[in-house]
């Protein structure tokens, strides 16, 4: 039967393809849970996370416990109610109110800065034209200016256009974002070829469908991660929001929990009749970082994959 | 070939474009970007170095601003604690967090990966007011879930933790743990892009994880490092929210003209004198420069491809 014949040498080919040289190495890879890398990772894990793991557990105590209490004991659910009841009754809602406006903010700054900002860092890694060199250093320079120092000076700007108090004050100072572009251009000119392109536009592809047929569907994880940075820095921004919106109710969040920060006895030996305790802070703390941890856990996938294993050869 | 000869007409007028208006391209695609840019980078910035250069009725004010800073009787100490403190704060940022990705990449479990990199990011989304408490608690011996080990460092009290003498490591410790995160999440995804087939080529040669991290993966990362240690430099010689906020939760144990930032804070706040305000921050701009410079000339940072 032609089977029979057929199948020793089958078996010699699979058997080659398994030469030593591969097999044995994927195993050592794996067998090796090193002590010290172990310790390592364990030790950096109890720095980054026991002391989140602490504000998560003080939500759930009175400011009493929190004190006095083990650092990191759980409270009682009847605490977390009450300090859940104290914060919503602040201002009536207010902190709903904040977080809303956060998203506001820092959303419409999100879609602003990802079409602006990918294209930019593109071209300086991919194209060559007059003025990239400048545009790269003017670009470095001003991410290196203090920030404190830039906030008056727009103030002033944005004071000569008459938009101090309304939603774009914030919201296009948010959605310039020079550190996006860094991480475009660097993504771009490490790690896409730049061969990928001069084939496109052999091809025929005119400029603007290179960028979008080859660059952008390589651009996931860079897109992930400026807009992911992004998002966080606009939602994290404090001083801006602060000089230039007047009115408690378009707060964000952090602006708000600046507010509620004043108001702790503890923190603020003159803070009035509206005392927050400690606890209702912390509560307040983790409403205001949850929707940071959902878009995290969101792009990650993206974040970090490898999108170019191969590009080349194809 | 077929697709290039019959495609071959349009890329012909693309090439002419290209010759009447070289870089059209380039210049459509930074354009908006551009705007941004001169609005909210380039006419604040400009605004801000012409404060160091006027003062307060609003004529020009050569070096005094500068010369007003620098005599000041704080400004050389708080020069000093910004250096010592950027000396820690880089040395860790770049030797652990280099480390924990690549630590974290060699991980065979991919699952337990994730979920580290996830916890080491934690802190980065505490920001702000949330970040101080949890410190103001972390470093008070007596609240502390770190407070044995404190106490076996010999500090009791909170005033003894934030001596000045420990200052750097504190601040460090603080800057370390909101904002390692994020760049361990930057090196990881730049080690995801170093082709597979390189390193199983080094692997066949015989490097083991060591080798392969000194030679293969650390200069691929290069661009990267470069660019996380002129904006940790940056934003290490802005130094500021932490000590400011040590400061007002001690009643002064830790000083309110620690930083150079602090000072420049005091100038434009205490004593409304934005120009030496502002004199201060171009100090700083300019030292970042410098070292900025000398980075990306080293490393060919510039270069395209």
């Amino acid at each position: 039967m032609p089977a029979d014949t057929r199948r020793p040498t089958a078996r010699i080919h699979e058997g080659a393809a398994r030469t030593p040289v591969s097999r044995p190495r994927r195993t050592t890879r794996q067998r090796m849970p090193s002590p010290v890398r172990a310790l390592v990772l364990t030790a950096f894990l109890l720095f980054f996370a026991v002391p989140v793991l602490w504000l998560v557990l003080a939500a759930t105590k009175t400011d009493d416990q929190l004190v006095r209490g083990n650092p990191l004991s759980f409270g009682s659910w009847s605490a977390l109610r009450h300090n859940w009841d104290a914060l919503t009754a602040y201002q009536s809602d207010a902190i709903f109110l904040w977080l809303r406006n956060s998203a506001v903010y820092s959303s419409l700054a999100l879609v602003i800065t990802l079409a602006v900002t990918i294209p930019a860092g593109y071209a300086l890694a991919m194209t060559e034209f007059r003025g990239r060199r400048p545009l790269l250093v003017a670009t470095l320079v001003v991410m290196l200016m203090p920030n404190a120092t830039l906030v008056v000076p727009l103030f002033l700007e944005i004071n000569a256009v008459h938009l101090v108090g309304s939603t774009w004050s914030v919201v296009l100072p948010y959605s310039f974002y020079p550190f996006g572009v860094y991480l475009t251009y660097i993504y771009f000119s490490t790690a896409v070829p730049k061969e990928l392109l001069a084939a496109a536009r052999i091809d025929g592809c005119s400029e603007f469908g290179a960028f979008r047929r080859i660059a952008l569907p390589l651009a996931a994880p860079v897109i992930a991660l400026v807009g992911f940075f992004s998002f966080v820095a606009n939602w994290t921004n404090y001083f801006l929001p602060y000089v230039l919106l007047p009115e408690s109710d378009q707060f964000p969040v952090q602006v708000g929990l600046g507010t509620l920060l004043s108001n702790v006895p503890q923190f603020n030996p003159t803070a009035g009749t509206l005392a927050v305790e400690r606890p209702e802070l912390a509560l307040a703390t983790l409403l205001a970082i949850i929707p940071v941890l959902v878009v995290f856990l969101f792009s990650q996938r993206f974040l970090v994959a490898g999108m170019l294993a191969g590009a080349t050869k194809g | 070939m077929s697709i290039l000869t019959i495609r071959g007409g349009r890329a012909g007028t693309h090439a002419a474009r290209r010759r009447w208006w070289p870089g059209r391209a380039g210049h459509g695609f930074v354009a908006p970007y551009v705007v941004l840019l001169i609005a909210f980078g380039v006419v604040p910035t400009g605004y801000a170095i012409d404060f160091a250069f006027t003062d307060a009725s609003g004529r020009f004010a050569g070096l005094s601003n500068f010369t007003a800073a620098a005599a000041d009787f704080r400004f050389a100490s708080a020069a000093a604690h910004v250096a010592l403190y950027l000396l820690f704060w880089l040395v860790s940022l770049v030797v652990l967090v280099v480390g924990l990705a690549l630590l974290l990449h060699n991980l065979a479990a991919r699952g337990v990966g994730k979920a580290l990199r996830f916890l080491y990011y934690l802190p980065g989304a505490l920001a702000g007011a949330a970040s101080v408490m949890v410190w103001l608690f972390m470093l008070d011996p007596t609240v502390s879930p770190a407070g044995f080990l404190l106490r076996a460092l010999g500090l009791d009290t909170f005033g003894q933790v934030i001596a000045p003498g420990h200052l750097p490591f504190v601040l460090t410790a603080i800057a370390f743990w909101t904002g390692a995160g994020g760049w361990i999440v930057v090196m990881y995804g730049a080690l995801n892009n170093i082709s597979p087939e390189l390193m199983e080529a080094a692997r066949i040669d015989g490097a083991g994880p060591w080798q392969i991290a000194r030679r293969v993966q650390i200069p691929l990362l290069r661009k990267w490092i470069v660019y996380m240690v002129i904006l940790a430099f940056a934003v290490g010689a802005q130094l500021f929210v932490e000590p400011q906020l040590l400061s007002q939760a001690s009643n002064g144990v830790a000083g309110r003209d620690y930083s150079l930032n602090q000072l420049s804070y005091d100038f434009a706040f205490q004593n409304n004198d934005l120009g030496t305000a502002a004199a201060v921050s171009v100090v700083l701009l300019v030292v970042t420069l410098a070292v900025a410079v000398v980075f990306v000339v080293k490393s060919g940072f510039f270069d395209a491809g």
